[in-house]
């Protein structure tokens, strides 16, 4: 039979039968809509955890000084003393392919102002800072490298703290203390909200790091260097001369610091949501095996009804090739009908999930291919075993079948 | 011109139950062109098993059938499909139409498979009407079978049986679940068939219904008991113009309807 007549056979099949149809596709749009909106919501997760990690800034590799052992006691990581800002300094002239670089002193200090106080993170920077967290500034500027160098008594401050501490006045030009030490405020950084691990990055004053070191909190090492490569393809080659040069520079000591990219960080953080993903899909997966195995038993039904059909069809000439393909049609039209409606829906639910929730989800194309193709899949499968059952049917059997 | 069927020494016997059944023991039979063969005998004669080996959906145990010539014990399971597709046409005594398909698309259903399955659409569906004519049923082409009488779903199994032009038309008890005057209607049109040089075999039990035909062949316990031309033959249209007349005079139908 002709490819089109067998088409225009399973339609006509299907629609005798219009309820039963719906009722047995609605198992795979369940089972697809279920898929599409579980891998929505995981890959949405994913998305945003990755957007968080950019976040950190581009290309970015740290360096971080390694444990501090005394005595048999070790420290955990930035336990370390020995990372200098000299370190930093011999990175910045001596390795290639990089953006930028900062050196960065951590602390927690009171600040007053305005005849008001609060206790905030005073970091030690130097001015690639902001481009090299992919920050840009909210007003005024960040301070210069002269600023750096002459121990500037300048700060720029994030939006939390400017917030709290200026409700209803422009902070720029305004002075900050720290220490009692007055700091000018160069500028307000834009808003960045919260950090992956859940901490307000806005709620932060940078200062010129070596002012830091030398004027508020008096310490020799730094905690860590961020520092940009120029391309993500460069990131290796970058980290790699990083390890080189902080190695020769300790003279054949234990190395004492660790430099890690910002790939590796992401993996462990996309690493979940990941694991989330498949999870849900496979709990959807195993939806669309229930809606395959309801096809399978539709189809069985529909070829002991229509015995006498096959019987009359074989009598008058039908091969058993042709039988078979009516009835495998039927059912391949019957999921990848089922499976479109399926991602239709998927993409409706996980669009009012969203708008209801908040949730941030993403569609993704591919498994809309993946499911629809698959759905064709479960119909080959599931409607092969009718459909071989009814093209073996002898005909005089099937025509005296009641 | 050499007989459309020849049947040698044909048996068959049934392995399936406990003792084996011997349908048919030895039949030997040459049909021509052009013949109206009645099939006749009792239940378990042997006719249906005879018949269904004639239509190709049942092979001998023992003996050679040749149709048109062609040898069916060489034969696999498709291309005997296709031999029943292009040189037999068959009519059911259940009528075995598709239930939900008009009309129509039942007779252009052996077109769809074997060699006609290439040709269009439209030469399909012309062909089909053409022989929906034959049976004076085109003005009932988009009627489905649950919106036919009796006597007019026989008509269309036989349009069915037509349309791919078959040597032979076999008739499985054709008139078995029809009343006495459509069961005339139904002869009538096999009489037509017949005159424009269609072989048709049917099997049938009642005697008034071989009548109609040709040559009697008679079965009893699987062999021929007898092969003769019919006796006193009617003619279905005499037999139609008998029928409406007595039922005119007995008020049955108004007197316009007899005319």
């Amino acid at each position: 039979m002709r490819f089109s007549n067998t088409l225009r056979v399973a339609l006509r099949a299907l629609r005798r039968n219009t309820m039963r149809s719906l009722l047995t596709a609605l198992g795979m749009i369940i089972g697809v809509a279920a898929v599409i909106t579980m891998v929505s919501i995981g890959s949405g997760a994913k998305a945003q955890v990755e957007a968080q990690v950019a976040s950190l800034g581009q290309n970015l590799i740290t360096v971080m000084p390694g444990s501090f052992t005394s005595g048999g006691m070790r420290g955990g990581f930035g336990s370390s003393v020995t990372l200098t800002p000299e370190d930093a300094e011999a990175i910045a002239a001596e390795v290639k392919d990089i953006d930028g670089l900062s050196p960065e002193v951590r602390d927690r200090n009171q600040v007053l102002a305005n005849g008001l106080n609060w206790s905030t993170n005073v970091n030690g920077v130097g001015p690639d800072y902001p481009y090299v967290r992919n920050w840009p500034m909210g007003s005024g500027a960040m301070f210069t490298e002269q600023e750096v160098k002459s121990l500037a008594k300048v700060c720029v401050i994030g939006k939390t703290v400017a917030d709290q501490m200026f409700p209803n006045e422009d902070p720029v030009g305004q002075t900050l203390r720290i220490r009692n030490l007055p700091f000018r405020i160069l500028g307000v950084l834009s808003q960045k909200g919260f950090s992956i691990f859940g901490s307000d990055e806005d709620d932060v004053v940078l200062i010129p790091y070596t002012s830091h070191m030398r004027r508020v909190s008096r310490r020799t090492s730094i905690s860590m260097i961020r520092i940009q490569a120029a391309a993500p393809e460069k990131i290796a080659d970058v980290k790699t001369a990083i390890e080189d040069l902080l190695t020769q520079r300790r003279r054949g000591r234990e190395p004492d610091f660790t430099v890690r990219t910002q790939e590796e960080l992401a993996t462990a953080a996309t690493q979940t949501a990941k694991t989330m993903t498949g999870l849900l899909a496979g709990i959807a997966g195993v939806s669309l095996i229930v809606g395959g195995i309801g096809i399978m038993n539709i189809m069985l039904v529909s070829v002991t009804e229509r015995t006498r059909e096959i019987g009359i069809r074989l009598a008058i000439g039908a091969h058993g090739r042709d039988v078979l393909m009516q009835f495998l049609i039927e059912a391949i039209l019957l999921s990848s009908l089922g499976g479109m409606a399926g991602v239709a829906a998927g993409i409706a639910g996980s669009q009012a999930l969203s708008n209801y929730n908040g949730w941030p989800v993403l569609v993704p194309t591919m498994w809309i291919f993946i499911s629809v193709a698959g759905s064709a899949m479960v119909g080959i499968i599931s409607g092969f075993y009718p459909a071989w059952k009814a093209a073996q049917l002898d005909p005089i059997d099937a025509l005296r079948y009641e | 011109m050499s007989p459309v069927v020849q049947i040698k020494d044909l048996h068959k016997i049934y392995e399936s139950g406990e003792v084996p059944v011997h349908a048919v023991r030895g039949v030997t039979l040459d049909i021509h062109r052009g013949e109206f063969i009645a099939l006749m005998g009792a239940s378990g004669s042997g006719k249906s098993t005879l018949m269904n080996m004639l239509g190709c959906l049942d092979r001998p145990t023992r003996g050679t059938y040749l149709l048109d010539g062609i040898n069916i014990d060489e034969l696999d399971r498709n291309e005997l499909a296709d031999l029943r597709n292009q040189k037999l046409g068959f009519v059911f005594q259940g009528f075995n139409l598709l239930a939900r398909t008009t009309a129509l698309e039942n007779v252009e259903l052996p077109m769809l498979y074997g060699r006609h399955r290439h040709q269009s659409m439209e030469q399909i569906r012309e062909r089909a009407m053409h022989c929906l004519e034959i049976v004076g049923l085109a003005n009932r082409f988009d009627h489905f079978p649950n919106q036919l009488s009796g006597g007019q779903q026989q008509r269309v199994a036989i349009a069915r049986g037509l349309v791919n032009e078959p040597q032979v038309l076999l008739a499985d008890e054709p008139t078995g679940n029809l009343d006495s005057k459509t069961s005339v209607e139904v002869m009538g049109v096999f009489q037509k068939l017949n005159d424009q040089g269609i072989t048709i075999v049917m099997v049938t039990h009642e005697l008034d219904i071989a009548r109609y035909c040709k040559r009697n062949l008679v079965l009893r316990d699987g062999v021929v008991v007898r092969d003769a031309p019919a006796e006193d033959r009617v003619i279905a249209e005499h037999e139609m113009k008998r029928l409406k007349e007595a039922e005119a005079a007995a008020k049955l139908t108004s007197a316009a309807a007899a005319n």
